[in-house]
């Protein structure tokens, strides 16, 4: 009984956020009289958000990475107006013009890059500087007027939707088949990782809770497709924005350069003494935010079917409450890729539901504002209550777990392998 | 003698698993200059917190009379209000704020909440005219050397009429004429009836200067002795210092030395900030393979800075001499040309520079040589995880999993993690550098175990210790460092705790 309460504990800490969701989504449910889950209403919530949610993902990254990137709303009109001046008055078709600006925003990042990894200006500084710099190069380039008349395909990717394929169900095919096909690879992949825990001994969700997440998830995830299918089917920008969070949750969760964001943020000077390249990390990583915001730029501008010298404004405000509202730590080495996204939604759903609720917009700004200090206080308040009695040091293990059974043998094998205990006894005892 | 201006009686300082004073007992007389002495970690620095209040009353056993009466400080404001300044080696001065400002700093002449800056300057100009400082008030402190901003330091204590003054280490970072000025400083003011007690290595300095002489050992009082009734010169101090059995035990441990595999000639360091300043000077080093060789060294010597240097030039600006390992000559100017080279540092501070503390026991151990577990584009985690199992098996780094957060483990097993990591990095040469810091003795005992196995392995360790029984029991070979100057190299069979620490303070400049 006691496992059970604590296990709920460290799961409320770890689902805190997606709670949060659900109840927020249940609030204006009930409020709006189910206006908010009707599937067209939902199909709006994708497309209006994408650009917020593209931004969450490269500032949770270089928020891990203990920065800060307060020029990506600039950056992302520049990037769109640079994009509709190359089409309209330049005549470059558009997926080359996409590309090009593509690598205009990572240019962007990297000039960030160079200031903030190899002379040593604080990020705060450097991107500050742009958003003044390329807010004012915004007006410059579009001559301070709206530039619209893009091409018809360049406006797919804010607006657009994946093509209706099979025979007439009243439900959008394709985007029915994605989901089953996306349920079944985390179904998949889920019951591989918890195999891979269990075979090393490490803590697992008892069975039955593993089994009620997976469903609550499969559901969702459905759900979420029916909506979508009932409307208009899954938009492009939003097929865009899972794409992008599968390939950055990978890159963080399993490959070097995402464990070096990770231990750059978490102690950089540690990070140094073992050897990692903590300015090039910093460089990518302020690379990486300049090329999602000149994604975001693309999607806003194709959205809006123009490009304004507006465009963007407190964008960046908005990712960054993002990336905090998922759980990023103010002083970098903690945050999730999809923490930031579920952050986003949240700053989402909320403009969403009290729209239709006919709260007036200073008002949603404020209460964003709240939302913002309230959910950074709860996770610093629920550390504190988790962490608890004594603080570091002083839950000192007594013993050694003996390694899982099913590992001697690989281990004893790997022993030969591991470097300066050659010598030493095996199964040396507790002195 | 003068009556007792100052008595701690029985005074026991627990922290979480140490116990860092046992009933030690200090009486200072008035008008006199005391002087503490004891190896880095005995305790001195300890038992002046616990006597200025930054350890409050209640978190310590005993008491303490002060002009004769008991006193209760719950903070260093109440500790000064009596009359009790201590000055921190670290100097707890602003740099950018003038001499008058931080003279006054927290103490402001002030008449409702403004403060009135023509008195403070010119009572500022009548403190610094009594500890000898010539100098505008009006200057920002960051203008002044170390000797002048510790002269500052003292005038802001004189603002706080001081009746007890504490210096700790007053003079580890001034030059000859600073310290000298310093200390006739100290003998002046006690002419002027201040009582100073003061911490210091420099032992010819304290022979020199002061009345009296309290030894602490290992958290307890073993001696005072009495300066002025003759016969106490630095051999006697030293004596008292290190007096003691060896009381930890080392595992049997027969060396195989085979041939020279580091070496490190005429070894310049330069101080990061100040390129002028030689942090360290033309040192020459050598270590075996399979030989573990000590350099002992009193706080400041420059023991950290030489590991660091040499670990990728991760300290210093500019660096001199040559550098062999393995019978080649290289520059290594980056942390990871380093590693790549086989050497391995253990940084002495453990949470700063050694762990993440975010990260779990399997990250923490494979971080410096993540290039051996990628497999494609990512990290093999089941080789990562199976890498730590082995660790934790055969270091016996106690924890139920390899996904513990290394900020639960206690400090020996913290340590073995560290270990961990740099010996998966397959290092040629090993820096420990403080290896058995704030770890308790069992632990302590398995850690030597596992140095001297990793020296069996034909590698070279080089261990810094504050501990001199730790250095003796574990090391082949030792050097003594004094101000950046290896003083002297011992063969295990010559060195004595007194010989090691005669060579530890000399003038080596």
């Amino acid at each position: 009984m006691n496992g059970l309460l604590s296990m709920l504990r460290g799961n409320v800490r770890q689902y805190g956020m997606i709670i949060a969701l659900a109840a927020i989504v249940i609030l204006f449910q009930i409020t709006t009289d189910g206006v908010l889950l009707k599937p067209i209403n939902v199909s709006n919530l994708v497309v209006q958000n994408a650009q917020i949610l593209i931004l969450a993902i490269g500032m949770v990254i270089v928020i891990v990475a203990r920065h800060i990137d307060l020029s990506v709303g600039s950056v992302a009109a520049f990037v769109g107006a640079v994009c509709a001046i190359l089409m309209t008055k330049h005549d470059v078709p558009w997926f080359l013009a996409v590309v090009l600006c593509l690598m205009l925003g990572a240019a962007i990042g990297a000039w960030h890059g160079f200031w903030v990894a190899h002379v040593g200006i604080p990020a705060f500084i450097v991107t500050l500087s742009s958003m003044l710099l390329f807010r004012g190069l915004t007006l410059v380039v579009l001559e301070g007027a709206t530039v619209g008349g893009l091409p018809e395909d360049f406006k797919k990717i804010g607006n657009g939707f994946l093509p209706e394929v099979g025979p007439d169900t009243g439900l959008h095919n394709l985007t029915m088949i994605i989901a089953v096909l996306v349920i079944a690879a985390l179904v998949f992949l889920e019951f591989r990782k918890r195999a891979a825990a269990k075979k090393y001994n490490f803590e697992v969700l008892p069975f039955g809770l593993f089994i009620l997440k997976l469903a609550v998830l499969g559901v969702v995830i459905f759900y979420f497709s029916y909506l979508l299918a009932q409307a208009r089917g899954l938009p492009i920008v939003g097929l865009i924005l899972f794409a992008l969070i599968a390939i950055y949750t990978f890159i963080m969760n399993k490959t070097v350069f995402g464990r070096h964001v990770y231990a750059v943020g978490g102690n950089v000077e540690a990070a140094t003494m073992s050897g990692v390249n903590t300015k090039r990390t910093d460089f990518l990583v302020m690379t990486n935010m300049g090329l999602l915001a000149g994604l975001a730029g693309l999607v806003t501008t194709a959205r809006l079917t123009a490009a304004n010298p507006k465009a963007g404004v407190n964008f960046e405000l908005d990712a960054i409450a993002a990336s905090f509202i998922g759980g990023a730590a103010v002083t970098g080495g903690v945050g999730t890729v999809i923490g930031a996204i579920i952050g986003g939604l949240v700053m989402g759903v909320l403009n969403n539901g009290m729209s239709l609720n006919g709260v007036s917009i200073d008002w949603q700004q404020a209460i964003k504002g709240l939302v913002l200090l309230f959910a950074v206080a709860f996770d610093v308040w629920n550390k504190k209550r988790t962490a608890g009695g004594g603080g570091a040091g002083a839950e000192a293990y007594e013993s050694t777990a003996p390694p899982p059974d099913e590992l001697a043998d690989e281990i004893a094998a790997m022993e030969h392998d591991l470097p300066g205990t050659e010598a030493l006894p095996q199964d040396r005892t507790t002195t | 003698m003068a009556q007792p201006i100052l008595e701690m009686r029985d005074i026991t300082k627990k922290f979480p698993g140490v116990t860092a004073l046992s009933d030690v007992n200090l009486v200072v007389h008035r008008s006199e200059i005391h002087a503490i002495c004891g190896e880095n970690g005995a305790g001195k620095s300890t038992l002046m917190k616990v006597l200025s209040g930054v350890h409050p009353h209640g978190s310590y056993e005993g008491e303490i009379v002060f002009e004769g009466n008991p006193v209760e400080f719950s903070n260093i404001r109440q500790s000064e209000a009596a009359g009790i300044v201590i000055i921190h080696q670290e100097l707890a001065l602003i740099p950018e704020l003038s001499i008058a400002e931080n003279i006054f700093l927290g103490n402001e002449t002030a008449s409702g909440g403004v403060i009135n800056w023509d008195e403070a300057n010119h009572r500022a100009i009548e403190l610094l005219a009594r500890v000898g400082l010539r100098e505008n008030p009006l200057t920002p402190v960051k203008h002044l050397g170390i000797g002048k901003q510790q002269l500052v330091e003292i005038a802001k204590a004189l603002s706080k009429e001081v009746k007890l003054l504490i210096l700790d280490e007053p003079t580890a970072a001034l030059n000859d004429d600073d310290s000298q000025h310093l200390l006739d400083l100290l003998k002046g003011l006690q002419g002027k009836g201040i009582t100073s007690i003061m911490i210091s290595h420099k032992l010819n300095e304290i022979a020199r200067v002061a009345d009296e002489i309290t030894i602490i050992r290992d958290g307890k009082t073993i001696e005072t002795l009495d300066v002025t009734a003759g016969d106490v010169d630095e051999d006697r101090i030293i004596r008292g210092m290190v007096g003691r059995d060896l009381e930890h035990r080392f595992p049997d441990h027969t060396p195989d030395i085979g041939e020279v595999m580091f070496e490190i000639k005429d070894w310049t360091v330069m101080h990061p900030l100040d390129h002028h300043r030689e942090v360290i000077r033309k040192a020459n080093l050598k270590v075996r393979a399979g030989e573990i060789v000590g350099i002992a060294g009193l706080m400041g010597a420059g023991r950290t800075e030489l590991a660091r240097s040499i670990f990728g030039r991760s300290y210093g600006s500019r660096n001199e001499g040559t550098l062999i390992l393995n019978g080649k000559e290289l520059t290594l100017s980056t942390v990871t040309a380093a590693i790549d080279a086989g050497i391995a540092y253990v940084s002495e501070d453990r949470k700063g520079l050694g762990l993440n503390l975010l990260d779990d026991i399997k990250t923490s151990i494979s971080s410096a040589a993540l290039g051996k577990l990628v497999k494609g584009l990512t990290v093999d985690e089941r080789k990562e995880v199976l890498v730590a199992e082995g660790y934790r098996k055969s270091l016996n780094i106690k924890a139920p999993s390899v996904t513990v957060g290394v900020s639960k483990l206690s400090g020996g097993n913290q340590q073995k993690v560290v270990l961990s990591k740099w010996m998966y990095t397959d290092p040629q040469l090993l820096i420990l550098d403080e290896p058995t810091r704030g770890i308790d003795v069992g632990a302590k005992f398995e850690i030597y175990g596992i140095i001297q196995e990793l020296a069996r392995t034909g590698r070279g360790v080089l261990v810094i210790s504050s501990e001199l029984p730790e250095l003796l029991g574990l090391c082949d070979r030792i050097y003594t460092l004094a101000e950046g100057v290896i003083t002297r190299e011992f063969d295990r069979s010559e060195a004595t705790q007194e010989s090691l620490m005669r060579y530890m303070t000399v003038d080596a400049r």
